[in-house]
C-alpha cells in the first residue's frame, strides 16, 4: 500500500510540474504565434522572414488531416493561435464555436484576395467572419499519356476494365465517395442513404480494378509510372508534370470538389494579433508568391498571380480552371457526426469487400 | 527500501505509460460518446465487417507465425552448432537491419515489389515472368515473417544454447538416432523458445496495420486498421477503444498459454 502511495506522489508531482512549465511558458512568450499547418505547405524561409520583420517567434506544428487536427483543436490542451483547415472543416468548428473572428484592421492585405474565392467560402463561412484562403484546387484524374489510348475527361474511366490495377484512388472516405457521387451525378455532399448505397456499390465494383488506395503516395507511383490513372489534388499535378512529362491533369467533366483550405484563429488563441499579423504576412503578395513557388497548390492571392513569371504556369488550366470546368464542382460541407458515422461504415463496407 | 528505490523509476513509467493509458482504453471502451456504461463498442466486434477484419487477421497472422517457426528454428539450431566466434558475428549480421525503423524497412519493401519496382525489373531483365504480389495478402504476410522473424530465432536460439550437450550426448549414448533426439530431448527442452517466439510474432501481426496499408494498397482491411480508422478518420475513440479491447482478449490468451508453457520466463531475452 505504502508503495503505490509513493507512487501516486510521485505521479502527481510529475504531472503537475509539467502543467506547472505550460503555464508559465504562456505567460512569458507574449512574442510568440503557435501556427498548425498541414504538412509541407509553407516555405520554410517564409517563416524565419516573419520573425525578422515582426520579431514574433514561430512554433510551428504540422497535421496530416483535417480529422486529426480537429480533436487537438476542439480539446483545448494545446492552444494554437492560426490554424489552416479546410472548408467543411472551417463549417464544423464554426458550429462548434471554436473560432474567433478575425480582426480585419489587422489583415489589411486581404484586399490581396482574388473576390472569388471569398466568395466560394461563403459556402462555409457565409459572413467570411472567420477565415482567410490560403490554398485552394480541385480533385482530378492525373493520367499517363502513353499509358491510355483515349482522351480523358470522364470519372468512368475509372471503371473501365481496361485499365484494371492500373488505377490509384484516394484513400480518404470523402474523397472516395466524391469521385463515386459525382459520377452518378449526384451531389458530393449527399446524405441520401439511397444514393450514399449507390456510390458504395460503384466503389465496391471498382474495388478489384485498383491498383492501390493511397493519399501523398499517388504523386510518386506516377510519377515512377507505376500505375496509368491516379485519382489526385490538381496541386501535385505542376510537381507530377515536372518530374515526369507524360502526365497530363484533368477535371472530369462530371464535376468534382473544389476546396479551399483557410486560416483561421481558434477561439483560445493566446496571442490573436500575433496571429493576424501572421495572416497578414501571408497575403502580401510576395510572400504568397514564394509559398506558391514552395507549395505549388493554387493561391487564391491575384497580386501573387500577377507576379509569377512563367506564363505557362499563369495561365496553367489545371491549376486555374476557368469557371465553365468549374461550374459542376461542389465545394464539400460539414454532413454532421450521424452521416460522418454512415460515410464510414460505407467505406469499411467497400474497403472489406 | 534500496531496492524500492531503484525500482521507482520503473514503476512510475509502468504507471504513467501503461495502467494510465490502459484504464483510459478501459473507459472509453465501456462507455458511449456521452460517458454512459455500454457494452454496445465491445459486440461492434460481431459486426460484418468486422468479424471479417478480424478473421483475415487471424488468418494471416496464424501463416506468418507458422513461416516464421519454420524459418526460424532450423536457423536457431545453425546458430547454435556454430562456434562461439562465428555465431556472434551471424546474430549481429541478423539483427543488423533491426538498427534502421520498421517503417522504411517496409516501405522499402514496397519500393522492392512495385510492378516497376527493384525486382520485377531484375526479372524482367533475365526475361523471367514478374511478380505480382504487392496490394495482396501475401505481400502482407512477406513484410509480418521479415519484420517479426527475428522475435522467433532469439528466444528458440537463447533456449537452445542453453541446453546442455551432454543431454544430447546421454540421448546418443543409449542409442537414440539424430531424428529421436530431436523429437525427444531437444525440442521438448527448446518448448518454452517456441511458445514464447510463436506469442511474440502472433501478437504484433495479429495487431499490425502498418503493413496491411503499405503492402497491401490500403485494399485489404485488417482489424488493426479497422480500429486505426476508428481513431484517426471516424473520430470515434468509443467504439476504437471497445475493438482494442476485444483485441487484448486474444493478447491475453496467447500470455496465458505463454505462462503455462514457460513457467521460469526462460525463453524470453
Amino acid at each position: 500500500m505504502k508503495k503505490l502511495i509513493v507512487l501516486f506522489t510521485a505521479t502527481a508531482i510529475i504531472v503537475s510540474s509539467l502543467a506547472g512549465c505550460a503555464g508559465k511558458n504562456s505567460v512569458s512568450d507574449a512574442e510568440k504565434v503557435y501556427v498548425y499547418n498541414w504538412g509541407e505547405y509553407i516555405d520554410p524561409e517564409v517563416i524565419d522572414m516573419f520573425t525578422e520583420e515582426t520579431g514574433i517567434e514561430v512554433v510551428y506544428d504540422e497535421f496530416e488531416t483535417n480529422e486529426i487536427m480537429y480533436p487537438k483543436v476542439a480539446s483545448g490542451g494545446v492552444s494554437y493561435d492560426v490554424v489552416c483547415p479546410s472548408d467543411y472543416m472551417i463549417e464544423h468548428m464554426i458550429q462548434e464555436d471554436l473560432l474567433a473572428e478575425l480582426n480585419y484592421d489587422n489583415i489589411p492585405n486581404i484586399a490581396n484576395i482574388d473576390e472569388t474565392y471569398l466568395e466560394q467560402s461563403k459556402q462555409f463561412d457565409p459572413e467570411n467572419k472567420y477565415s482567410v484562403p490560403y490554398c485552394w484546387g480541385t480533385v482530378g484524374i492525373l493520367y499517363n499519356k502513353t499509358m491510355v489510348d483515349e482522351p480523358i475527361d470522364s470519372w468512368s474511366v475509372l471503371w473501365d476494365e481496361k485499365y484494371k490495377d492500373n488505377i490509384l484512388m484516394q484513400d480518404s472516405v470523402r474523397d472516395a465517395f466524391a469521385v463515386a457521387l459525382k459520377s452518378l451525378g449526384y451531389s458530393l455532399n449527399s446524405t441520401d442513404e439511397l444514393e450514399l448505397n449507390e456510390a458504395k456499390d460503384l466503389l465496391i465494383q471498382q474495388k478489384p480494378l485498383v491498383q492501390a488506395y493511397v493519399i501523398d503516395q499517388v504523386r510518386d507511383k506516377m510519377i515512377g509510372n507505376e500505375a496509368a490513372l491516379g485519382v489526385i489534388y490538381s496541386g501535385e499535378a505542376n510537381y507530377t508534370q515536372k518530374e515526369n512529362s507524360d502526365l497530363v491533369y484533368v477535371v472530369p467533366k462530371e464535376g468534382t470538389n473544389v476546396w479551399i483550405d483557410s486560416w483561421v484563429i481558434p477561439k483560445n488563441a493566446e496571442h490573436k494579433e500575433n496571429a493576424e499579423a501572421f495572416i497578414n504576412f501571408l497575403c502580401r503578395a510576395d510572400i504568397a508568391l514564394k509559398n506558391f513557388e514552395y507549395i505549388t497548390y493554387s493561391t487564391p492571392n491575384k497580386a501573387a498571380r500577377e507576379l509569377i513569371e512563367d506564363d505557362a504556369l499563369k495561365n496553367s488550366i489545371a491549376l486555374f480552371p476557368d469557371a465553365d470546368t468549374l461550374k459542376n464542382c461542389e465545394t464539400f460541407k460539414y454532413l454532421g457526426a450521424d452521416n460522418d458515422e454512415l460515410y464510414s461504415t460505407l467505406w469499411n463496407e467497400v474497403k472489406s469487400n | 527500501m534500496n531496492k524500492k528505490l531503484l525500482s521507482a523509476p520503473y514503476l512510475l513509467w509502468a504507471v504513467s505509460f501503461i495502467i494510465i493509458p490502459l484504464i483510459m482504453i478501459f473507459y472509453y471502451g465501456l462507455t458511449d460518446k456521452s460517458g454512459g456504461f455500454t457494452f454496445s463498442n465491445i459486440l461492434e466486434i460481431s459486426t460484418s465487417i468486422n468479424v471479417k477484419a478480424l478473421l483475415l487477421s487471424l488468418l494471416l497472422s496464424l501463416i506468418s507465425t507458422l513461416i516464421c517457426l519454420l524459418l526460424a528454428y532450423p536457423l536457431a539450431m545453425i546458430l547454435n552448432n556454430l562456434n562461439v566466434n562465428q555465431n556472434s558475428f551471424v546474430v549481429l549480421i541478423f539483427i543488423l537491419p533491426m538498427w534502421m525503423n520498421f517503417l522504411l524497412r517496409t516501405l522499402a519493401w514496397q519500393t522492392l515489389l512495385e510492378k516497376t519496382g527493384v525486382i520485377n525489373n531484375a526479372l524482367a531483365f533475365f526475361h523471367l515472368p514478374s511478380l505480382n504480389i504487392i496490394n495482396t495478402p501475401y505481400a502482407i504476410v512477406l513484410g509480418m515473417v521479415y519484420n517479426f522473424l527475428p522475435f522467433m530465432v532469439l528466444p528458440i536460439y537463447n533456449i537452445l544454447i542453453k541446453i546442455d550437450p551432454n543431454v544430447i550426448n546421454a540421448a546418443r549414448d543409449l542409442g537414440a538416432n539424430g531424428l529421436q533426439t530431436f523429437c525427444k530431448v531437444i525440442l521438448p527442452l527448446s518448448w518454452p523458445g517456441v511458445i514464447s517466439g510463436i506469442t511474440m510474432v502472433f501478437v504484433p501481426s495479429l495487431t499490425t496495420f502498418v503493413i496491411s496499408d503499405l503492402l497491401g494498397g490500403s485494399k485489404i482491411l485488417l482489424i488493426g486498421n479497422v480500429i486505426e480508422q476508428k481513431f484517426t478518420q471516424a473520430n470515434n475513440w468509443n467504439v476504437g477503444s471497445g475493438l482494442s479491447l476485444v483485441l487484448m482478449i486474444f493478447i491475453l490468451v496467447s500470455m496465458a498459454i505463454l505462462s503455462k508453457y514457460d513457467k521460469d520466463g526462460e525463453g524470453l531475452i
